[in-house]
């Protein structure tokens, strides 16, 4: 835990004893993650009850022919939703190249940009921003094509489920930018290991109840 | 340094800074649990006010002490308040004092999450209790049904304060629950292994995870009803589609577990009252740890059988049925290992032993009336009948609260440094055991009878009226019995006689420190060899058969542990060298950021859009700025 490059503050910090040696974030980050299971299990399962419940379109996967004649084509576009899902999986990576940087900072291999910690979460935080946009797009077109929160179950458990998640990875793109400023002021060191970790975990986290949501959302018709 | 005899409540080590401000800015796990404990007292004072006035107005036939609209937002405020603002904080005013005590630890894993933890608790209380002055009190009970609930029968400002508020509550409990799970898996002392835990920290320990695993879910289900309400969509909307099971099946997957939470942590109070007055090792330790996960785990799987009216269909019925009747089994094997403690014990009985024996003897009533409605032919004679009313009184009033008062008595000694007065704790018992029996005993046949829950007032000559009265004449012996105990708490506090370091003769390690605690609670962070460490220092032969350790603990790089010893000495944290978190008011600047948000949702509601966005974002940037000045200010 302790490293000569350790300052006195974090040193004096890091001589708590705890029972399994474990730094307290990482237990309680683990802690969150499982709590935010139950959140994000809530949420699916309630899309899921009320898949194709909806008493009016527009309709996920089928085309709707509303009572005064308006044809309504249906609303999800999987090849542009694949295309962000692949983004926010690439972000992942990029996570891991961070934390490895701040990690082995210093270490043979971390040399240049390729082991700069800096390049890698400002590459990860845009990934999530580029999610974002993605999303915001989708938002705004659906809403265009005559679906809001408003018009239909489909609607109410669509957005309020990617909404939700949403809302998450704009969580994780603050946090990211957060370790971004302090590495670029003072620089992250191997002694700030647990810090990128822990957000690192909920990134993964994030990123994981998409594929979950992409499959059973997008998907599964 | 004068003589412990004079310094009980002021002693050197403890906090000289008493002020205000003190109390606004501390992070220290004790008096945090102070604050939990005297805010709770308040707010069980306002919920048996409210149900003061609920009796009244039932006392006799066709009364109009209060009116119906009024009766509506009284009884779904009595159960708001008593289940999240009284309840869970009185336990939780417990986890924080004694988890870190019983654990040898210095204090828990965040202290500032801790403080945050106890602010977002006292402002979302006054949040969700503060509209009854105006009449706007939460008026569809304390499960929320909707589409009672929901914006078109619930159009009021009403409903709104209830799921904003306890939206508000959830983050505390949450953030209170990450906290001690960390606590206790992490900052043990050497030798302090799981099975070595009281059984105190260990129930607590469950009711943790049922918590972080609970909650989310009424967050969800509070978050479409905040939707539904406010911005229009359709979760509980039959026009559209959507169906208030939905509320229904989300609100009791989290509102079982929730009745776990509540209760268990009276199971780990008794458990430790028990055993150190019967001067005997707790019962099958092992058994009464595996039962409390026992109930925790089965608690997720039996949220139906609060619904068996809906109509689920026999099968649904069935594993429901089966599955509450199973979840008996863990909750009995508790009820005869505490008996079986006692068996051939040494028994002494305080006023905290008087309680412990009475939450064994009602909760086993509550138990048998709840192993009834577990049968689902049964249940739909019982449902939504005054039978139910008793049976969940049983539990929670004679089950949590004696269990709670128990721990108030045995504990009261640790936090203030003075004991209780036993004659007026008998004198609290005794009116307390009659009135409680008196006021609910009677709701069994008034329930069999036919009387319904939840209205305001009954016509005569259906055989209700003299057990009416009988529960009213109860409840007016329950204020009576709070005065008592008001009137005790506050006169021994200052004038009690000094208990000193371990008054009961107890076995775990809170009572090897003075009492009061210090700030840093352990000069030197013990090394435990057994379960019973200090009855292995005081009467070894009373442990001598239990399973011990010896220098096991090398291997565990613990710093300064030394063996189990009882602490006398007071110095300061500086004097010893003892690194303490600085005060700090970030916590509590945090906490009103999110009331102050959550607010705005208020002033949408009212239709003033401009002032409503500003509220909101106004209230976030503050909660985000004290939160980037909490992150970035180091702890010590």
């Amino acid at each position: 835990m302790t490293t000569a490059s350790a300052g006195a503050h974090e040193a004096h910090e890091h001589t708590h004893y705890t029972t399994t040696g474990l730094d307290n974030k990482k237990i309680a980050i683990w802690a969150f993650i499982g709590s935010e299971c139950m959140l994000f299990g809530s949420l699916i399962s309630t899309y899921l009850v009320y898949k194709g419940k909806s008493v009016v379109g527009p309709f996920p996967h089928d085309a709707w022919t509303s009572p005064a004649g308006q044809l309504f084509k249906p609303i999800l576009n999987i090849p542009v939703t694949s295309a962000s899902t692949f983004v926010l999986l690439m972000s992942s990576l990029f996570m891991v190249l961070a934390l490895a940087a701040v990690e082995n900072k210093g270490k043979p291999g971390y040399e240049g940009w390729q082991g700069s910690s800096k390049v890698w979460l400002a590459a990860t935080a845009l990934a999530g921003a580029v999610f974002l946009g993605f999303q915001a797009y989708e938002f705004t077109s659906f809403v265009h094509e005559g679906l809001t929160i408003r018009t239909n179950l489909f609607g109410t458990s669509f957005f309020t489920l990617t909404g939700f998640h949403g809302t998450h990875v704009a969580v994780g793109v603050l946090w990211l930018l957060s370790l971004l400023f302090i590495d670029i002021k003072r620089g992250l060191g191997p002694r700030d290991t647990i810090n990128v970790d822990i957000c690192a975990l909920y990134w993964h986290f994030v990123d994981v109840v998409w594929i979950a949501i992409f499959t059973l959302v997008y998907l599964i018709k | 340094m004068a003589t412990p005899a004079t310094t009980a409540a002021h002693a050197p080590g403890a906090s000289e800074d008493t002020g205000l401000w003190s109390w606004l800015t501390t992070v220290d796990h004790k008096k945090i649990g102070i604050l939990y404990l005297y805010t709770a007292l308040f707010y069980l004072m306002v919920g048996g006010l409210e149900a003061a006035l609920i009796r009244t107005q039932l006392a006799k036939p066709n009364l109009s002490v209060v009116s119906a609209e009024t009766y509506n937002q009284l009884f779904t405020m009595h159960g708001t308040t008593m289940v999240f603002l009284v309840v869970m904080p009185l336990s939780a005013a417990f986890f924080n004092y004694l988890i870190p005590l019983q654990i040898g630890a210095r204090d828990v894993a965040f202290p500032r999450l801790n403080a945050f933890s106890y602010w977002v608790y006292a402002l979302g209380g006054l949040f969700i209790t503060l509209p009854i002055f105006f009449g706007v009190a939460p008026n569809g009970g304390w499960f929320g049904y909707a589409p009672l609930s929901g914006p078109t029968y619930g159009s009021g400002f009403n409903m709104d304060f209830w799921v904003l508020g306890l939206q508000i509550l959830g983050i505390s409990s949450l953030a209170a629950a990450f906290n001690f799970i960390t606590t206790i898996i992490n900052l043990r002392a050497p030798g302090m292994t799981l099975m070595r835990m009281p059984m105190f920290t260990w129930m607590s320990f469950v009711v943790q995870f049922l918590v972080i695993l609970a909650f989310p879910v009424i967050t969800a289900a509070l978050f479409f009803l905040q939707f539904d309400r406010f911005f229009g969509t359709n979760f509980y909307v039959v026009q559209a589609g959507g169906d208030p099971l939905l509320w229904q099946h989300l609100f009791w997957v989290f509102g079982h577990p929730e009745v776990y939470i509540l209760i268990l942590p009276a199971f780990g109070l008794v458990s430790e009252v028990l055993p150190t007055n019967s001067r005997k090792p707790l019962f099958g330790y092992n058994v009464m740890a595996y039962s409390g996960m026992m109930i925790g785990f089965l608690g997720f799987g039996v949220w139906a059988h609060h619904m068996f009216a809906v109509g689920l269909g026999p099968v649904a019925d069935s594993i429901f049925s089966l599955s509450t009747m199973l979840i008996g089994l863990p909750t009995g094997v508790k009820i005869f290992n505490w008996i079986a403690t006692m068996y051939g014990g040494s028994l002494r009985f305080p006023a905290s032993m008087k309680f412990a024996i009475g939450l064994i003897a009602m909760f086993t009533i509550g138990g048998i009336s709840g192993v009834m409605h577990s049968s689902p032919p049964s249940d739909l004679q019982q449902t939504d009948t005054y039978f139910v009313v008793a049976h969940f009184h049983y539990v929670l009033y004679g089950g949590a609260m004696m269990g709670i008062f128990s721990g108030i008595y045995h504990y009261f000694p640790k936090i203030t440094g003075r004991l209780m007065n036993e004659r007026l704790g008998t004198w609290h018992f005794w009116l307390n055991f009659i009135g409680l029996n008196l006021t609910f005993f009677p709701m069994h046949f008034s329930g069999m009878l036919g009387m319904p829950r939840r209205i305001y007032t009954y016509d005569a000559g259906q055989g209700w009226e003299l057990f009416n009265l009988m529960s009213t004449g109860g409840t007016y012996l329950l204020i009576v019995a709070g005065l008592v105990f008001a009137y005790n708490f506050f006169v021994s506090r200052a004038k009690g006689a000094v208990a000193g370091s371990d008054p009961w003769g107890a076995p775990t390690l809170e009572w090897s420190i003075p009492s009061p605690p210090p700030d840093y609670n352990f000069a030197q962070i013990p090394e435990v060899t057994s379960r019973y460490p200090l009855w292995d220092l005081k009467t070894p032969d009373r442990t001598a058969g239990l399973e011990h350790s010896h220098g096991d603990a090398g291997a565990i790089a613990a710093a300064h542990a030394v063996p189990v010893h009882e602490e006398t000495e007071r110095r300061t944290a500086k004097e010893l060298g003892i690194p303490m978190p600085v005060n700090t008011i970030k916590p509590f600047m945090v906490a009103l950021g999110i009331i102050v948000m959550f607010s705005g949702l208020i002033v949408l509601h009212a239709g003033k859009f401009p002032l409503a966005m500003a509220t909101m974002l106004g209230g976030g940037a503050f909660m985000v700025a004290s939160l980037y000045a909490w992150l970035t200010s180091p702890l010590e």
